[in-house]
């Protein structure tokens, strides 16, 4: 039994280095989605850096307005620039013809990416980015390698490059690998305010990917006491009809 | 069975609190089964507030304008088209719209904000048909007295130009005026009654 | 009061067998008085089968059986229609709960010998029942249109091409066109709204009829039957009504409890019940990376991998289900429960206990080495434990078996 659990530990762990790809670790995000200012924050990230290219159609501007608590007019004023109306989804006018000519790949719409990706892959993502002169907008990704995307957040953040170490595999040949990530150029952001920003930025993803995560969780424990109740009336129902059996 | 007596009010009282915490958690788990079936978010923003630019409207002219699925009119009325509203008085069942729907602002006998600029969903308060703008005055079909109006060609339910139903044709009801304001003095929000967007 | 009543209930009576049902099945089926907790999952399941249904009508009313907008319907319900989000994931945990409640009823009838005579019927009733809810929730994960949805779809139904001569036409059939597509989500959508269910409830209807014809096993494997008193009545039976219909409604209650526990804070269940590559949209184009059925089919799945040829490892996968159906006339044993077969037997059952949950986990990993060569030898125990079973299921029985549940 302890053999075959050794096995089984050995199995899970060599999947997960195998199903990375990259020896990139996930750096954890911190979700609160009862946390409206850095949601205010986020959709403001939002919209200013991925919104160009990405869109969210799924996601109403209003309901974004309704659960962040933002006034339908400032909505408008610091969410929407294109004209559109504010019960419309987050669209882009990006035809996917031209994105696929520009980068190589459609952008995908990111309604639904923090439940496909997870909360922490994203916020590892947004932070990978590298200088790698051959790529075709200089810059690669730690955690997705060869990604088409350009570096949007750089601004903030400035340029990292990557440093990397020799690793040896087991047939003797020695790879190099990234060992971590390093600021070349500075941003406007120092590295705490760029996790910060980030973090905020994928705060609003999950919520964007479930806005009714919240009034789920809120209810939840609700339903949860009652069927509680439920089962305490039912035990001393039974207990007391059983008597007739024992 | 058992020697133990059975002590039939505890029994009672306890399948009676049974009974009703289970019709309670019906209840409430039917719920969101019925609110489930209401309009929806999107259907709502189908509802949204439509705008319209009438500064290329001409006199007599009526443009239609879809708003929560339903035609809205807006026509361009003339001064002598006022004037004959003015003192048809006598031949429609609620001249002073007391019993009909619209804003507070258009509660008037041009039953609009500016008088000459008439807005209403084109739907018969009868049965739901969209009557037919008829402008012409006096014409074969609708007699003499006609003064321009709308027909309505399911039931034959007739109304003047503002929109008010004669008396004794089945539509109970004058046309309905849908809350608008004007945005500018030549763009009309449908659906939005000034404030509230 | 009553005396209406009761006149209003002689009205029907005349007309309709209502009190007679009622009695037969209810105030008068006469179940063992010694049921434990394992008996609570047939209740269960035909709980979760009403779930299954009223959630389905109420998605229904949103949903679109179209490939270019089935995805989106399914967002629109998650967002846009009041409540939608609480009758969706009603619907998706009932799936997998359906499953769990099942596994256990059977798990449950398998230890107790619930299938031996007279109940052969009822076992095979229920292996039908269980074939179709495979078939309902396999059509029913294609509707979404996710990714899994898609590639899941697509894998499985190649499967059928492996059938020498007809399968590659068996396949197209089944798609309708020459992979999944619109063609393919509409009728799964036909089968797994209307087809599949009405079947599953006329099933659910003769299991329990032909459970109420012979009567309920128990744990100690007794037939109550054989002890009856002058009137008539099992000496060890109590009325289904109140006594199990009471104890059912505590399962009732536990059960809700962990159901509305994943529902409000785990409706994913870690990618167990919801997919992560479900959440992306289907693209015939570009297959998912690692696909795994839905953790229901994990066993099955593992024993197709585990052979390394194709049609064999259909047949492999279509007889592990089948050897399902055999079960009543495999065993043997002249005792029905565990607590009275041989050492022999009992060890069987935990091996076979331990291959088919082994089987389930790596099912769901990818492809390695070292997973294949346990799924092999976890299927190679899955099979010897029925095949073999006619032999070994007699060895070292207890010589004693009460005649009559005993006072603990």
């Amino acid at each position: 039994m302890k053999k075959l659990s050794i096995v089984l530990l050995v199995l899970f762990s060599s999947q997960l280095l195998a199903a990375g790809g990259t020896n990139i670790e996930l750096q954890s995000a911190n979700i609160n989605l009862e946390n409206k200012a850095s949601l205010q924050r986020g959709a403001k990230y939002f919209v200013n850096y991925c919104l160009s290219c990405h869109s969210a159609k799924q996601l109403r501007y209003s309901r974004t307005g309704k659960d962040l608590g933002i006034s339908p007019e400032l909505v408008e004023l610091n969410l929407m620039f294109t004209g559109e109306k504010i019960f419309d989804g987050m669209t882009i006018s990006m035809r996917p013809k031209d994105a696929e000519k520009w980068f190589g790949v459609n952008p995908p719409d990111l309604s639904l990416i923090a439940r496909s990706r997870g909360a922490d892959w994203l916020y590892t993502y947004l932070k990978s980015f590298y200088i790698d002169e051959s790529r075709p907008f200089g810059v690669d990704n730690a955690l997705f390698p060869k990604v088409g995307m350009p570096h949007v957040l750089s601004d903030l953040q400035g340029l990292q490059k990557a440093v990397y170490k020799d690793v040896e595999l087991e047939d003797g040949t020695v790879k190099k690998v990234i060992a971590r990530l390093e600021i070349a150029e500075p941003g406007r952001m120092n590295e705490k305010e760029f996790d910060k920003a980030m973090n905020d930025l994928v705060n609003f993803m999950v919520y964007m990917g479930e806005p009714a995560k919240l009034e789920r969780q809120r209810l939840g424990w609700k339903v949860l006491m009652f069927i509680l109740v439920m089962f305490g009336i039912f035990y001393f129902l039974k207990k007391e009809y059983w008597k007739d059996i024992h | 069975m058992s020697e133990q007596v059975v002590d039939k009010r505890r029994r009672l009282f306890l399948t009676a609190a049974a009974t009703a915490v289970t019709g309670v958690g019906a209840a409430y788990v039917a719920v969101p089964f019925i609110a489930s079936m209401n309009p929806s978010d999107r259907a709502k923003a189908a509802g949204a507030p439509v705008e319209v630019d009438i500064s290329k409207l001409e006199l007599g002219q009526l443009i239609r304008v879809e708003w929560r699925g339903k035609p809205v009119w807006v026509l361009k009325r003339s001064e002598q088209s006022l004037a004959e509203i003015a003192e048809m008085t006598d031949i429609l069942r609620d001249p002073d719209s007391n019993e009909s729907e619209q804003p507070e602002s258009c509660k008037n006998v041009g039953r609009s904000i500016k008088p000459e600029v008439f807005l209403a969903v084109g739907i018969c308060t009868h049965l739901g048909c969209s009557p037919t703008y008829r402008p012409e005055v006096a014409p074969d079909d609708l007699g003499p007295a006609w003064k321009g109006g709308f027909f309505c060609p399911c039931h034959g339910s007739l109304f003047d130009l503002s929109g008010r139903v004669y008396a004794g044709v089945p539509a109970p009801l004058n046309l309905v005026v849908p809350p608008h304001e004007y945005v500018t003095e030549t763009k009309i929000l449908i659906g939005s009654s000034g404030g509230q967007a | 009061m009553s005396r209406m009543l009761k006149s209003a209930l002689g009205w029907m009576d005349d007309r309709f067998p209502l009190s007679k049902v009622w009695n037969e099945h209810l105030a008068e089926y006469y179940a063992p008085k010694n049921f434990n907790w394992m008996y609570y999952f047939g209740s269960l399941a035909i709980l979760v089968l009403v779930n299954q249904i009223i959630t389905g009508i109420f998605l229904t009313i949103n949903y679109k059986p179209d490939a270019k907008l089935a995805f989106d319907s399914v967002e629109y319900i998650m967002r846009d229609v009041e409540w939608g989000w609480l009758i969706r994931y009603m619907h998706s945990t009932g799936a997998s709960a359906f499953f769990v409640v099942v596994y256990l009823h059977m798990f449950r009838g398998l230890v107790y010998g619930s299938f031996k005579k007279p109940r052969e019927l009822v076992w095979t009733f229920g292996m039908i029942i269980y074939v179709a809810l495979m078939a309902e929730a396999f059509m029913g994960y294609l509707l979404p249109w996710g990714q899994m949805s898609y590639w899941g779809a697509q894998v499985i139904v190649s499967l059928f091409g492996a059938i020498p001569y007809v399968g590659e036409d068996l396949a197209l059939w089944l798609r309708g066109d020459y992979v999944i597509s619109d063609a393919t989500l509409n009728r799964f959508f036909a089968f797994h709204v209307i087809a599949i269910p009405l079947v599953l409830v006329i099933l659910v209807f003769m299991h329990i009829v032909a459970l109420h014809a012979v009567g309920s096993n128990n744990p100690e494997g007794i037939e109550i039957k054989k002890h009856k008193d002058d009137k008539g009545v099992p000496l060890d039976g109590i009325p289904f009504h109140p006594y199990y219909s009471v104890k059912d409604l505590v399962g009732v209650a536990v059960f809700m409890f962990i159901f509305a526990l994943i529902i409000f804070y785990m409706p994913e269940m870690g990618g167990y019940f919801l997919e992560h590559a479900n959440f992306v949209p289907a693209d015939p184009l570009k297959t998912p990376e690692h696909i795994a059925p839905v953790w229901y089919f994990t066993p099955f799945y593992a024993i197709l991998r585990a052979v390394p040829d194709k049609f064999l490892g259909v047949v492999a996968m279509a007889g592990a289900i089948f050897v399902l159906f055999l079960l009543p006339w495999l065993d043997r044993g002249v005792n029905k429960s565990i607590r009275y077969r041989g050492p022999v037997f009992k060890a069987s059952i935990y091996a076979f206990c331990i291959s088919f949950i082994g089987l389930g986990y790596f099912g769901m990993q990818p492809v390695t080495e070292v997973g294949t060569w346990f799924s092999r030898i976890f299927s190679l125990i899955y099979f010897a434990f029925f095949l073999l079973m006619p032999f070994y299921s007699n060895i070292g029985q207890d010589k004693y078996v009460p005649e009559r549940v005993e006072e603990k």
